[in-house]
């Protein structure tokens, strides 16, 4: 029987975590390397690393970041943030990301998703989506609506619709991240999780929310989700991914539990 | 038989997917692999890596307008180890439903399309599930059972005899995951993406003779 993943998202920015100004001992918790290689130690299922960084010049750095980490930590390293063309994702794959996460750009055009499929395989095209509730309207009838920009430019497209057309398009998992949750640490959108993962036939990873182990054992039942992602969770130390993976386990949830 | 040398282990190269992840798992357990797509140069190997990742058409075009598909039949004629990983392990089948392809016959049997009744499982099957040895192989050494290993797969192999299968997996019916013949190893699941039981397994095939008792 498949195991549910956890899966845990690093936010980089000019090679270095983008959290990191929080944290009360930077130098340490700062280096994506290291911390993709502790939490590959503890047993995470797979990595992914999301680039933030805001000038192109400086888009080569996670490149470097990206083989290092594929050089030391041996499970499925997917990375996304500014994906505009096969070229980026080919230089992506080549430096050791297995799978590629677009987002925006795919909004704005969505045959980037299928060119991707055709040029690295539809396995490896993850296509994550940013989600918020709205009302209900014509437009909108499931009242999930696509927003890009950090959630705040609304596309007018409907989640629902944007995900069967999605994975028509050749994307061979999708990301799930809702708006609404993300940074609550209230619990995943278990409603919005559910009804994508019943609408589609590939993989969900659901995103945003996640603040107690709790949370991860809601959405890989009720959510219906294959994978949860976990951020700060894990990056300020008030879990590891061992326990959230024991407490799993415990609950009956199927997790791999050697490595 | 080869002397188990490490200097001379060869990645075939057929334009099926980014090898360099299978070249970062040997290297991570000290076999210095190289990527190559000259078939003269792979008939001289010690040890071959045959993985890929795409279909089962482009991949045995690819293979054949290179002359790989010759030259990898003589290699392992010859008693040389060859490890098939994912898309390899589904061309050394006589014949793969995807693309409906003659495929290399190195392991008698037929690759097919999951077709699963329950629709929440999802297809490709992607993702850890255990993988359950059903005959003890030196490749396999050390591999306990619950060690779960990374997959991502819509076809999956039937062999034809019970004697190739090494190890099985479930998804919604059992599948081999694992077979053999010979001085010939091959996994349906991703061992250079599955943690410290994968580079276990590449480790052992590392140091196999290619003899499978």
């Amino acid at each position: 029987m498949l195991s549910k993943r956890v899966v845990a998202c690093l936010d980089v920015r000019d090679g270095h975590l983008a959290k990191s100004v929080k944290f009360v001992n930077t130098k340490n918790i700062g280096d994506p390397v290291e911390k993709a290689r502790e939490y590959y130690l503890d047993g995470l299922d797979e990595l992914v690393f999301y680039d933030i960084t805001a000038s192109s010049d400086k888009r080569k750095i996670m490149l470097d970041v990206v083989e290092a980490v594929a050089s030391q930590v041996f499970i499925p390293l997917s990375v996304g943030g500014g994906i505009r063309s096969v070229a980026d994702a080919t230089d992506l794959r080549l430096a050791g990301a297995e799978k590629i996460n677009v987002n925006s750009a795919a909004v704005k055009r969505p045959g980037l998703i299928a060119e991707c499929a055709d040029a690295i395989g539809n396995q490896n095209v993850v296509l994550s989506m940013d989600v918020r509730r709205t009302l209900v309207s014509a437009d909108i009838p499931s009242g999930y609506e696509i927003v890009i920009n950090g959630g705040r430019t609304p596309m007018g497209l409907d989640a629902l619709d944007w995900a069967y057309k999605g994975e028509a398009l050749g994307a061979g998992e999708l990301v799930v991240n809702s708006i609404d949750a993300d940074g609550t640490k209230e619990g995943y959108e278990i409603t919005l999780t559910a009804m994508l993962a019943e609408a589609v036939r590939i993989p969900v990873i659901a995103s945003g929310g996640a603040g107690r182990p709790k949370h991860l054992h809601e959405v890989l039942t009720q959510g219906k989700a294959d994978a949860a992602l976990v951020a700060s969770m894990v990056h300020y130390g008030e879990y590891r991914v061992s326990e959230l993976k024991d407490y799993l386990n415990r609950q009956g949830v199927k997790v791999r539990m050697n490595w | 038989m080869t002397t188990g040398a490490n200097t001379d282990t060869l990645i075939v190269d057929y334009d099926a997917g980014n090898l360099h992840s299978v070249a970062r798992a040997c290297h991570e357990v000290g076999l210095d692999a190289e990527i190559c797509a000259d078939p003269d140069r792979l008939r001289l190997a010690s040890r071959i890596v045959f993985p890929g990742v795409g279909a089962a058409g482009s991949a045995m075009r690819s293979m054949q307008a290179r002359g790989l598909d010759e030259a990898l039949l003589e290699v392992i004629a010859l008693g040389r180890p060859v490890l098939g990983i994912c898309l390899g392990l589904q061309i050394s089948f006589d014949y793969s439903e995807e693309n409906t392809t003659r495929t290399l016959g190195l392991i008698k049997g037929e690759v097919h399309r999951f077709n699963l009744e329950d629709p929440a499982l999802k297809i490709p099957h992607m993702g850890w599930n255990e993988v359950r040895i059903v005959r003890p192989h030196p490749v396999l050494k050390d591999i306990a059972a619950g060690d779960e290993f990374y997959f991502v797969h819509a076809y999956f192999p039937q062999p034809a005899t019970e004697e190739a299968v090494l190890a099985v997996t479930d998804y919604e019916h059992e599948f081999a995951s694992a077979v053999g013949r010979d001085n010939y190893v091959a996994t349906q699941f991703h061992p250079e993406k599955s943690g410290r039981v994968g580079l276990q397994l590449i480790a052992n095939f590392a140091q196999w003779d290619g003899n499978a008792e």
